[in-house]
């Protein structure tokens, strides 16, 4: 099996394939651990036994979800060397240490304190928990820091040197750490992570509304939820936009991917709202366009000229259809995001948010919608930047490891059972979870029960509920 | 003048061995899972390391990373030689990792993620297992690339190295329990560990006896003149530790067992450096071929510094946070 394919594609796959099932869940962690220490926090100051309540339900959640994020990582950090040996040995010197210092700075950091925060409030008290909680919630940002740092150089690699060895080298760490677009990349991520959780947060929270208007916990999460949406998203197509103009200045060729300008433009650049790029014959089919608005975003003037792909080698074009439709799947998705924001702050004003079927069955419906964009996200920005893994100095295909197709075939099918049979069951837990509604007596970690009941499993009549 | 290549070297040497220290018993317990066929016994087993397994399985992640920054080309030839048993190994953990969580979440399915945890146990440390034989009986480089075949790691020797590892884990996991637990199951895992002492005494002897038979010659290093000076106090130690270890057993003490398995753990892989030293990839690459430039060097050094300091004062509050022993019902879950 597998004779005659192409390695390098093979694994190519196989990294697209692991990394999309990964990135699923930290973009949920990051989220989730900074919402439960707002919860805590909440709980600690106000001791309204409502933000307990979310707190510990969420948690349940909140360990299922690390626990897979943790074992599909471990996968990544291996996977550098096991598939892409050439990338590990020119750029180790350079990406290495960044990765170490988040497995230093963060992971452990995460780990540490997990369990603690995890299963003990009892042994170590409400404050020092709260401290865990916290940690684990700043581990996780420092975790972004880094890994958007490690990848932000490679998308605009700067203050390196080449040694005899034809290794990429640090010359100036400051200027590999804060590269040119690490600052939009981190921003523009952070805050996907947030959406991403506050829709999910929102349409449990609208899922238990549809069911009881009254639920105070349902309340509580959706009205906090849609405050994050409504406040957030905005900011986030700003972030996103500021994000484009960087990439405009370092990888313009990923830009004209995403927006499918084939040809250069001399006076306006058209906006390509839909099409079907063809890559062979170089041009967008079945287009609609808006004359000129394209070099309204980009350039700021109507009438700006904008270079498209003729003027890059075709050996250097990264595959435009893949791109262009991650591209217009993001911003679609953002824009109905911040619809959603924006609908509950109305509902708000009118004094209909916790009545809206409306809104509850339209915040049910974008529940999922952080995931697909995050991914839309990261498909664009890692497609748009082929074919280089550092971008104009290492080729992608001059990075894998020599290994035989059927090799790398095998473990990719290996990786597609093993996630799909593994992961599938861990979100249909976690679906099975947040199908409860939150327990109006959901044990707090203040009661003075055995662990077993005040820990992570839920209440018992919540277990036999689930099934 | 200091090198801090070797430096280097003592630090990722450290955080394996911290690894094989903290995730050891933890895989190990996956291994015993099929000898506790009840529930209520695989509860409080599952509960004495629930709190601390993520923290462990860091330190994996730390020697992968490490040595991608340190020894980045040491990095890309063994990935590729190991590539079968580092992509089972992961698949392992992934498999023992999430029955962590999923375990709680079912009951139906319970079984299911019980096999998933022992299973995925028994492949991961099998596989680390292999990898360390398959890196001892030599790899085929040229250049700065591995050159060899997909299945060159599958030798008998490799499969002897997995095997004791395997012994060597379920022994760890066996102590620990000692230590963590009460009434029958701790007698049981008292039998067990009399059990698995025995097979890893042998499994000791025999990855010892097989050694001197690889391609590449590991008895020079051991018995020349005057290397045994300095070599000669290793077997010296494990025949003391393997008395005292006997005598703890003998004993039915709570702690001794598990640590002087550690001890022993320690003197193994004393030995598997000072067979190894110079080289990182054996006869091949040194760990000076593989080093990566000073500026990179420095710039981790800093950070390991001050921060494993602090990562090891923080994990053993952890550990302190959930010291004693564990009762059925009365769990973290």
């Amino acid at each position: 099996m597998f004779e005659g394919w192409d390695a390098v594609v093979l694994a190519r796959a196989q990294f697209a394939f692991t990394m999309s099932f990964h990135i699923v869940f930290p973009a949920f962690s990051i989220g989730l651990a900074s919402y439960l220490a707002v919860l805590e926090a909440l709980w600690l100051a106000t001791k309204r036994e409502v933000y307990i309540n979310l707190f510990n339900y969420w948690l349940k959640i909140f360990a299922v979800a690390f626990g897979m994020g943790v074992v599909s990582g471990i996968v990544m950090s291996y996977q550098f060397g096991t598939n892409w040996s050439s990338f590990a040995d020119k750029t180790g010197p350079v990406i290495g240490p960044m990765m170490a210092y988040e497995v230093l700075t963060a992971f452990f950091l995460e780990a540490g304190f997990l369990g603690v925060m995890l299963f003990g409030l009892e042994r170590v008290g409400p404050r020092l928990h709260f401290v865990a909680t916290l940690m684990v919630a700043i581990g996780t940002l420092i975790s972004a820091f880094w890994i958007l740092s490690a990848n932000s150089w490679m998308q605009t690699p700067t203050g390196h040197a080449v040694n005899a060895d034809g290794q990429f080298v640090a010359a100036d760490w400051l200027k590999v750490i804060f590269n040119p677009s690490f600052p939009y990349r981190l921003v523009h991520m952070v805050l996907a992570a947030y959406l991403t959780t506050s829709l999910v947060v929102g349409g449990v929270g609208a899922w238990h509304l549809l069911r009881d208007q009254h639920l105070a916990g349902a309340r509580v999460m959706f009205s906090m939820a849609m405050w994050m949406a409504t406040l957030v998203a905005p900011i986030q197509i700003l972030a996103g936009d500021q994000h484009g103009l960087n990439t405009l200045e370092h990888q313009p060729a990923k830009v004209m991917a995403m927006e499918g300008h084939f040809q250069s433009h001399k006076d306006g650049a058209p906006l390509i709202l839909f099409g079907w790029p063809d890559q062979k014959d170089a041009r967008v089919k079945y287009a609609i366009e808006v004359p000129k608005l394209s070099s309204l975003i980009l350039k700021h003037s109507l009438d700006a000229p904008l270079a498209g792909l003729d003027t890059v080698p075709r050996e250097n074009w990264p595959p435009v259809p893949i791109t262009f439709w991650a591209f217009r799947i993001m911003v679609g998705l953002g824009f109905l995001i911040m619809g959603l924001g924006l609908f509950s702050l109305l509902m708000r004003w009118r004094g209909m948010m916790y009545q809206s079927t409306l809104l509850h069955r339209f915040a049910v419906l974008m529940g999922p919608a952080g995931f697909i964009a995050v991914l839309a996200g990261w498909i664009t920005t890692e497609t748009g930047r082929q074919p280089f893994t550092v971008y104009g100095l290492l080729r992608t295909a001059d990075s894998a490891s020599p290994l035989a197709a059927p090799a790398v075939g095998s473990s990719l099918i290996a990786f597609i059972i093993v996630y799909f049979a593994v992961f599938i069951a861990g979100v249909i837990y976690i679906l099975r979870l947040m199908a409860q509604p939150p327990h109006p007596g959901e044990q707090g970690p203040s009661t003075n029960i055995p662990a077993r009941a005040a820990g992570i499993t839920p209440a018992a009549g919540a277990v036999e509920g689930a099934r | 003048m200091i090198d801090l290549t070797i430096i280097w070297a003592f630090i990722i040497a450290f955080a394996v061995f911290v690894y094989v220290v903290m995730d050891g018993f933890d895989l190990g317990l996956g291994i015993l899972f099929p000898v506790f066929p009840q529930k209520t016994d695989r509860d409080v087993i599952m509960n004495t390391v629930a709190p601390v397994w993520d923290g462990n399985e860091t330190w994996l992640v730390l020697g992968g990373g490490g040595m991608m920054a340190a020894f980045p080309l040491a990095y890309a030839v063994l990935m590729p030689a190991l590539y079968t048993p580092m992509i089972a190994m992961l698949l392992g953990l992934v498999f023992r990792g999430v029955a962590f969580e999923f375990r709680w979440r079912t009951q139906k399915a319970r079984n299911k993620w019980d096999i998933a945890f022992a299973g995925g146990s028994l492949v991961a440390t099998l596989a680390q297992g292999i990898a360390l034989g398959a890196i001892l009986q030599g790899i085929h480089v040229e250049g700065r690339q591995y050159a060899g075949g997909w299945w060159d790691w599958l030798t008998p020797f490799s499969v002897l190295t997995g095997i004791a590892l395997v012994i060597g884990y379920a022994l760890l996991g066996a102590t620990w329990l000692v230590m963590k637990t009460e009434g029958e199951l701790r007698e049981r895992a008292y039998h067990l560990s009399w059990m698995l002492l025995v097979a890893m005494l042998c499994a000791i002897g025999a990855v010892s006896i097989a050694t001197p038979f690889l391609a590449v010659q590991y008895t020079q290093r051991w018995f020349a003149w005057p290397n045994i000076i300095l070599t000669a106090p290793v077997p010296i130690a494990v025949a003391a530790v393997t008395a005292l270890l006997l005598r703890a057993l003998g004993d039915k003490n709570d702690h001794q067992p598990f640590f002087l398995t550690l001890a022993l753990f320690a003197l193994s892989y004393a030995g598997l450096g000072i067979s190894m030293y110079p080289y990182i990839v054996p006869q091949s690459i040194t760990i000076w071929q593989a080093a990566a430039p000073a500026n990179s060097q420095i710039f981790m050094l800093v950070g390991v510094s001050i921060l494993v300091p602090l990562i090891l004062g923080y994990t053993a509050w952890a550990y302190w946070v959930f010291r004693g022993k564990v009762r059925p019902g009365h769990g973290y879950h």
